[in-house]
């Protein structure tokens, strides 16, 4: 007999897990997320890597500052937040703005509520909200793609707490346009990209692309973002359908502004949204319907982030009152419960 | 095939977990007798209820099949001896638990033939329903898929309810585990004898045996076998998922019915029963064989040479993985049953008890997951619970003696199947808490 190992290691069961793990879902997602930063980089050009760049800085500074010496950087959260933070700004962002949003991201939007798993907003978005509240004019101002690789706006570098300068390039967006303007924009751009928006979320066809290979890959709940541009179709269907002269299609509404990009990265943040399988189906019906109501009836012309930061503040009373029923009784609304109540 | 695959009403249950499976260095092996070792320990407790009452002591002379412990109550049974020999000590002795607990040691004949007296066999049909579960407890049988739970108690519960279905479990979920397959494979009538039995006790109208359909070699014999058998009996082959073995989900995915919360099998007039305690059942009746021994299956990374090994109860654990080949030098961790609900075992000395079902030796202790993460509200463990629990609520729960509230969100429904723990990302140990919350309860529970 070969000589017996010196410790046996003593645990209890399982003996065996899964592969899945937090730090693995988190890197999986940002690297669904290099896609669409490679068409970023094509749109935008080096400023936009730039924007993202600075936000990831503000995110894991900020984290490492408030959880060091055993800094929780290695669960990628922190990186994932401030990636997502960065695709959502507009491509010539300042990025000091970029940088500051980052760590309130983190910082309020996060470690404030004790950290990962314990916050009911989107990091990601409260960053958003946060930089949209303080610097209402840099945020709405858009960037036209194709200004060659190396042009970098001098908005970029604008000096923190000064006048930004200004830039002869902006445009506006397609739901801007749509709005305001009421021009439509041609599906092709919208797919590919080749339009003005935030700096991730112009090409539908690579958000769709990375959405597919992550609910494939089971990282996220498929449901989350099924649910979310269902009902975006749904109630933007029904009011296209009243009035097709003035309201945009459904087709239209799926792929323009920030909604793929948020039904596939934000809406799919396991922390922000419901656990359970009925839950997760009531938050995408409000998510979208809050879109739909902000998008054609609001004052701005995108109102994606501001839905599911709302339908995030629902979320803790959305799992509580969808719990499954345990295996044997019948469900909570079924009326046949009293019935059987009765029997025993 | 005559017989024709039995319409199911599914083919499984809803939930659970695909761990790999890791059957294939034993499914195939046919079981091997082992042999005969010094010295046997036989524990008073290997089953759930109450130890079993020594009836030898030092000095005494036995015989293989000889009664050497009666039960120690009702919900207890009783011990025979695996070898032919002379009774060593009756002293406290290692157990799997962990503790020192009461054994007969056995110094075993090296003369004797280990024959078994086939006196005690005895034709069922001339047995009235209470005598049978009478000849049950006489012949120490136990659950063997390692709950160990007494078997004529499990017969006997609910007299007044009928029983219609009689369901052998033959699911073996649990992954590396291979004496269940092998078992079926090797002997389909025995299988098919032993679930008649329980019909014929149970005035059952319908026997079932199920088999998940990763053991084609064991659906084949048993379906060979019961096409010319003279009762009822359906093979049925459902899912390979895990927790399948386990008595609800095994219900629900041939029946569409589900067992109420708290309750038991018998309140829907099934009564689920191990395939391998079946089989003993007929070697009982037919043949005299208490039981004596069972079929254990030796695997994992750190086994040389895997086997399926019909074994004397008694055998300390370290003889079977010598006769394997030995541990390899990287192995870090040996455990006593299946991967999922099994328990991890420091010193070898420990003997096979009637609920081991494997030994399995693994080279890595769960690699790359010592680290606990925050939980992230994934979703993943509602979605694993077979019994559609919220575990990560009831481990938060029991992290703060929330005794009430575990209890109003059923914390007690939980079987510990470890689906949870097993998909958990952050490596909470969910199952581990919510054992914990569970004693908490019945603490609770219990008049002070």
């Amino acid at each position: 007999m070969k000589q017996r190992p010196r410790e046996l290691v003593i645990s209890t069961s399982p003996f065996l897990k899964t592969e899945t793990s937090t730090p693995r879902i988190m890197g999986e997602v940002n690297l669904a997320l290099l896609p669409v930063l490679a068409a970023a980089a094509y749109y935008f050009g080096l400023g936009a890597l730039l924007v993202v760049a600075a936000s990831t800085l503000g995110a894991l500074g900020t984290e490492y500052l408030f959880t060091r010496p055993n800094s929780s950087l290695r669960d990628n959260s922190a990186l994932l937040t401030g990636v997502l933070l960065g695709l959502i700004l507009p491509p010539a962002f300042p990025l000091w703005m970029a940088f500051l949003g980052g760590a309130v991201a983190i910082g309020l939007g996060k470690l404030i509520w004790g950290g990962l798993g314990q916050n009911i907003f989107n990091p990601a978005l409260v960053g958003r909200a946060f930089l949209q509240a303080c610097f209402p004019t840099a945020i709405t101002t858009w960037t036209p793609p194709g200004g060659g690789f190396f042009h970098l706006s001098p908005r970029l570098f604008a000096v923190p707490l000064m006048q930004a300068p200004v830039d002869a390039v902006s445009g506006a967006t397609p739901l801007g346009l749509a709005k305001f303007e009421n021009q439509s924009t041609a599906w092709m751009p919208l797919l590919s990209g080749d339009i003005g928006g935030s700096i991730g979320e112009t090409s539908a066809a690579v958000l769709i692309l990375c959405g597919l290979w992550l609910a494939v890959r089971r990282v996220f709940d498929w449901r989350l973002p099924v649910s979310t541009l269902l009902s975006v179709v749904l109630f933007s269907g029904i009011i296209y359908a009243w009035n097709p002269e003035t309201y945009p299609s459904p087709v239209f509404m799926l792929l323009s502004g920030g909604l793929l990009f948020a039904a596939v990265f934000m809406v799919t943040d396991p922390v922000t949204t419901p656990a359970t399988v009925r839950g997760t189906w009531i938050f995408g019906l409000g998510v979208g319907f809050l879109v739909v109501l902000i998008r054609l009836f609001g004052g701005l012309p995108e109102g994606v982030m501001y839905s599911i930061l709302l339908m995030n503040a629902l979320t803790p009373h959305i799992t509580r009152f969808t719990q499954p029923s345990p295996f044997g009784t019948p469900p909570k609304s079924s009326p046949r419960k009293a019935a059987q109540g009765g029997e025993a | 095939m005559s017989s024709a695959a039995p319409a199911l009403h599914n083919t499984t249950f809803r939930h659970g977990v695909h761990p790999p499976e890791r059957k294939d260095a034993t499914n195939r092996r046919p079981i091997e007798r082992f042999p005969f070792v010094d010295d046997y320990v036989m524990p008073l407790s290997q089953h759930i209820g109450a130890p079993s009452v020594a009836l030898v002591r030092a000095g005494d002379e036995v015989k293989r099949g000889q009664l050497i412990a009666k039960a120690g109550g009702f919900v207890s049974t009783t011990l025979h001896a695996p070898v032919t020999g002379r009774v060593k000590a009756v002293e406290p002795r290692p157990h799997p638990t962990g503790k020192m607990m009461p054994a007969i040691v056995i110094e075993a004949d090296p003369y004797s033939s280990q024959r078994i007296d086939p006196s005690a066999a005895v034709d069922p049909s001339t047995l009235s329903n209470q005598e049978i579960v009478q000849k049950v407890q006489m012949a120490g049988l136990v659950g063997l898929g390692g709950a160990a739970f007494p078997s004529h108690v499990k017969l006997s519960m609910q007299p007044d309810r009928p029983v219609r279905h009689v369901v052998i479990n033959g699911c073996e979920c649990e992954p590396y585990l291979t004496c269940d397959a092998r078992l079926m494979a090797e002997r389909p009538q025995a299988v098919l004898r032993g679930t008649e039995i329980l019909m014929q006790a149970l005035e059952a109208a319908q026997g079932w045996v199920a088999v998940e359909d990763n053991k084609p070699e064991a659906i084949e014999a048993l379906r060979r076998s019961a096409a010319n058998f003279p009762r009822p009996i359906k093979i049925a082959a459902v899912d390979v998922k895990y927790p399948q073995g386990a008595e609800k989900m095994l219900i629900e995915a041939l029946l569409g019915k589900r067992v109420p919360p708290g309750g038991l099998p018998l309140d829907i007039g099934v009564l689920v029963n191990n395939v391998a305690t079946t089989s003993a059942m007929a070697d009982w009746f037919d043949h005299g064989i208490p039981l004596v021994e069972r079929v254990v299956t030796v695997t994992g990374e750190g086994i040389s040479r895997p086997r399926n090994l019909l074994v004397p109860l008694g055998t300390p654990v370290s003889a079977l993985v010598e006769y394997c080949g030995g541990l390899h030098d990287d192995t870090k961790q040996v455990i006593m049953g299946g991967p999922m609900m099994g328990m991890a075992q420091k010193n070898l000395d420990v003997p096979v008890l009637k609920g081991t079902s494997g030994i399995l030796a693994f080279t890595e202790v769960l690699p790359g997951r010592d680290i606990e993460y925050p939980c992230i509200r994934c979703g993943r463990c509602l979605e694993a619970c077979p019994m559609f629990l919220n575990p990560t609520r009831l481990a938060q729960l029991a992290r703060v003696d929330a005794v009430q509230e575990l209890e109003s969100l059923h914390v007690l429904d939980c079987f510990e199947c470890a689906s949870c723990s097993y998909i958990c990302p952050s490596n909470i140990p969910l199952v581990q808490w919510i054992r914990m919350g569970k004693n908490m309860v019945r603490e609770a529970k219990k008049p002070s």
